[in-house]
């Protein structure tokens, strides 16, 4: 069965505010090479979906030069392929979407192109390997109009939960915008259906001016159309805050999820080339994830380190997470920090946050 | 509209590099994996790009398969164009005649209508056997400017070691007057790179004429550049200072590697102003385990460190488990070290399995040299391989 893949780049930017300031929430860097786009890509790419269209609205040039032609995820097709669909504007129309069905509303001409069977849609807030074509079969096998994918997860919160009945028939669905502690179906934001199925909902959205897709049409239709769960059993990581971000992240060190996660070496990003990373004579490493290209004469545990980080002698960084392209002065000291992109931090400073709250420090910021 | 390149590079990478041992039994020389990503290739290819000569013919023969396979379409290195790029240029067959190359200008000379379909004024003759960073559109400046009809670049060597190279003996304005190819007793130290960049028209007249002397080896350095200078053609001697290195034997491979460490390496590869372009692996940053250690060292992507690493290279997706401890090695790409397994002095070469509790080579100062595993091995575990052994097989 041919489906064709819709990733949603931007819907839950005001997650992260921190990090998607500058970016779309797709484009957030994650686990030391990889943007977080790049799960969801890799996603549809190994279930053997090679038309993708992802939907943006602002902030999105990183997510351009991330994607770029798509060869790196070998998407770059002279017959489909990854196409970035930048928001629909005209002369009359001062605001951008608010809603995916409104972001649906504007791509009608992508969605009636394809000629594929199925449609998969997704967003960017989730790390997780999930084959797309299980969730079909399961489709299939129940005959059913709407699939969406969730997963049984306790203390999230931003989460759409949904009620289901006991062969799996999704009968309630509520956004908790909170924190709950108990264990709940919290949906992956991943919708499959009918490509023929979500033209005919755009369509009438149009007609009828419906703005949200759970409330103006998955809610209203629970009885009139069979909507079913599909569980994603493996990992999952929300990424639906700061906090979320760095727990999430700091899980990587663990061997089982990471291998989970990149065992297969079946994420792909963008490839840009970088030296070996260098140690050197003094360097101490614990517990620690390193990307290429870096230079590490100091010590590092329990950390994160992007591509060209250079942590000079004496620098002490623990328990943070460090950006493309930062500079570490000697003997400076971390704990608990966010470095975004070409932060540089000065010899000697001493910098900390807490596990419950970790510090970021803004793009491009000298300390 | 007139379509050509002012200059085209072909890069002889048909070499056997027999002294490589089991490192080349099944891979032409230039496609040995060198500083932790690279294979010696990237480095002329790179110097090409970087250089502005965007078009490259490399020659393939011995081994070809992961030469070809890893140079592709050549956009790793940005030479994937429409008119350019880079091409392999195998041994073909024709009408009248197949051949194997004969020798390195046969090579050229069975390729002349690859060259002359950019018609170039300047060809650039290259080998994928060192390892340098070298501009060569200074040198084609040069050679412009002294209005040469050869230009070969040339280093300066120890005099211990001249013997060893092909030497230039030239006048004060560089002119070249003598060659002398590795001579006993020399009388200058300044030795032949095996670069050399011809003014197109001399280069397809000689060879040409090399073709039609049945009496010749077909090679540059002993055939045409002699019979150029007999001639009374101009040739010139453009002098390189810089890193330059020949990586064509164990020892040579594994200095050129060992200059990449150190605070101030010798060598730096990862000089932003000069960028070594190569196919990078799709892999997750590497990981450096609790107990690890990881001094002094290079270390790629997709590595997983749990043990000891010193003064070492690691490649992609190289494994050291718990215990294990390399010391002043080379470990090529997807290799594992197994548990408490040691390793000192030696290359160990991609995709082999060192099982636990081995004992790979014997420090440097035990004087029984490099010892050397090929690819695709499995060491069973408790095994012991001395220093300077060669494992070709298990």
């Amino acid at each position: 069965m041919r489906a064709v893949g819709i990733i949603f780049s931007n819907i839950h930017d005001n997650s992260v505010p921190e990090l998607s300031r500058i970016r779309t929430l797709g484009s957030i860097p994650f686990g030391g090479r990889y943007r977080l786009i790049d799960f969801p890509l890799s996603n549809m790419v190994n279930s053997g979906i090679d038309t993708v269209g992802i939907i943006t609205k602002s902030n999105y040039q990183s997510l351009m030069d991330h994607v770029g032609s798509g060869k790196d995820w070998d998407l770059a097709r002279k017959d489909g392929g990854v196409i970035i669909l930048p928001p629909y504007g005209d002369a009359n129309s001062s605001t951008l979407y608010n809603s995916r069905l409104e972001a649906l509303k504007g791509i009608t001409s992508f969605l009636f192109r394809a000629d594929e069977d199925f449609v998969v849609m997704t967003d960017c807030d989730t790390v997780c390997r999930i084959n797309f074509n299980d969730v079909i079969e399961n489709h299939i096998l129940h005959r059913a109009d709407i699939s969406l994918v969730y997963t049984k997860l306790a203390n999230t919160e931003r989460s759409t939960i949904l009620d289901l009945n006991e062969e799996n028939r999704v009968v309630g669905v509520s956004y908790k915008e909170e924190q709950h502690t108990e264990m709940a179906n919290v949906f992956a934001n991943v919708f499959v259906m009918k490509l023929s199925l979500l033209q005919n909902i755009v369509m009438d959205s149009i007609s009828h001016n419906k703005t949200h897709f759970t409330r103006d049409v998955i809610a209203p239709n629970l009885d009139g159309m069979k909507i079913i769960g599909y569980e994603h059993k493996g990992f999952y990581a929300g990424i639906t805050s700061l906090q979320a971000y760095y727990n999430s992240s700091m899980l990587m060190l663990d061997k089982d999820i990471r291998h989970e996660v990149f065992g297969d070496r079946s994420v792909f990003t963008k490839i840009r080339d970088s030296a070996p990373t260098k140690y050197g004579n003094c360097a101490v490493v614990k517990n620690s994830l390193v990307a290429d290209g870096c230079e590490i004469l100091g010590e590092v545990e329990n950390s994160i380190i992007f591509r060209n980080v250079k942590i000079g002698r004496g620098a002490v960084v623990k328990n943070s997470i460090v950006m493309q392209n930062s500079m570490l002065g000697e003997n400076c000291s971390l704990n608990c920090i966010i470095a975004d992109k070409n932060v540089s931090i000065t010899g000697r400073k001493v910098l900390s946050g807490s596990e419950n709250h970790p510090f970021y420090i803004g793009k491009g910021i000298m300390i | 509209m007139i379509r050509k390149k002012k200059c085209v590079a072909m890069l002889l990478a048909g070499g056997q590099g027999s002294r490589l041992y089991a490192l080349t039994s099944t891979i032409a020389k230039p496609a040995v994996s060198f500083g932790g990503k690279y294979r010696i290739i990237d480095f002329p290819l790179s110097n090409c790009v970087n250089s502005g000569i965007d078009t490259v013919g490399v020659l393939t023969q011995y081994q070809p398969l992961l030469l070809n396979d890893y140079i592709g379409n050549g956009q790793p290195w940005d030479l994937d164009r429409t008119f350019g790029g880079v091409h392999i240029l195998s041994p073909y067959q024709g009408k009248h005649s197949s051949d194997w190359y004969k020798g390195t200008a046969n090579a050229i000379y069975q390729n002349l209508h690859f060259i002359k379909q950019f018609d170039p004024d300047y060809v650039l003759i290259l080998s994928g056997d060192h390892i340098y960073k070298m501009n060569y559109s200074l040198m084609l400046n040069y050679h412009i400017l002294k209005n040469a009809d050869c230009t070969i670049a040339a280093i300066n060597v120890p005099i211990s070691e001249a013997s060893r190279f092909g030497i230039l003996n030239t006048n004060e304005d560089g002119t070249i007057y003598e060659f002398e190819e590795k001579p006993k007793n020399p009388k200058s130290t300044l030795a032949s790179m095996g670069i050399y960049i011809f003014s197109a028209a001399k280069l397809y007249k000689y060879l040409e004429e090399d073709n039609e002397d049945a009496t010749s080896s077909n090679d540059f350095g002993k055939n045409i550049l002699p019979k150029m200078l007999s001639c009374g053609e101009r040739m010139l001697a453009y002098e390189f200072s810089g890193y330059w290195k020949d990586v064509g034997t164990i020892n040579s491979l594994y200095e050129a590697n060992m200059d990449l460490l150190g605070d101030k390496p010798n060598f730096d590869v990862a000089d932003s102003n000069w960028k070594i372009q190569s196919k990078s692996p799709l892999a997750p940053p590497q990981y450096i385990g609790d107990d690890a250690k990881t001094v002094n060292s290079i270390i790629m992507s997709g590595c997983e460190i749990y043990g000891t690493v010193e003064n070492s290279v690691l490649a992609s997706g190289v494994i050291v488990k718990k215990g294990a401890v390399v010391k002043n090695s080379i470990v090529m790409a997807e290799t594992v070290i197994g548990e408490n397994s040691a390793v000192d002095y030696s290359i160990i070469d991609e995709n082999t399995t060192v099982g636990n509790n081995c004992k790979i080579g014997e420090s440097k100062t035990s004087g029984k040299g490099i010892t050397v595993l090929a690819r695709n091995l499995r060491i069973k575990d408790g095994s012991e391989i001395l220093g300077g052994q060669i494992v070709d097989k298990a």
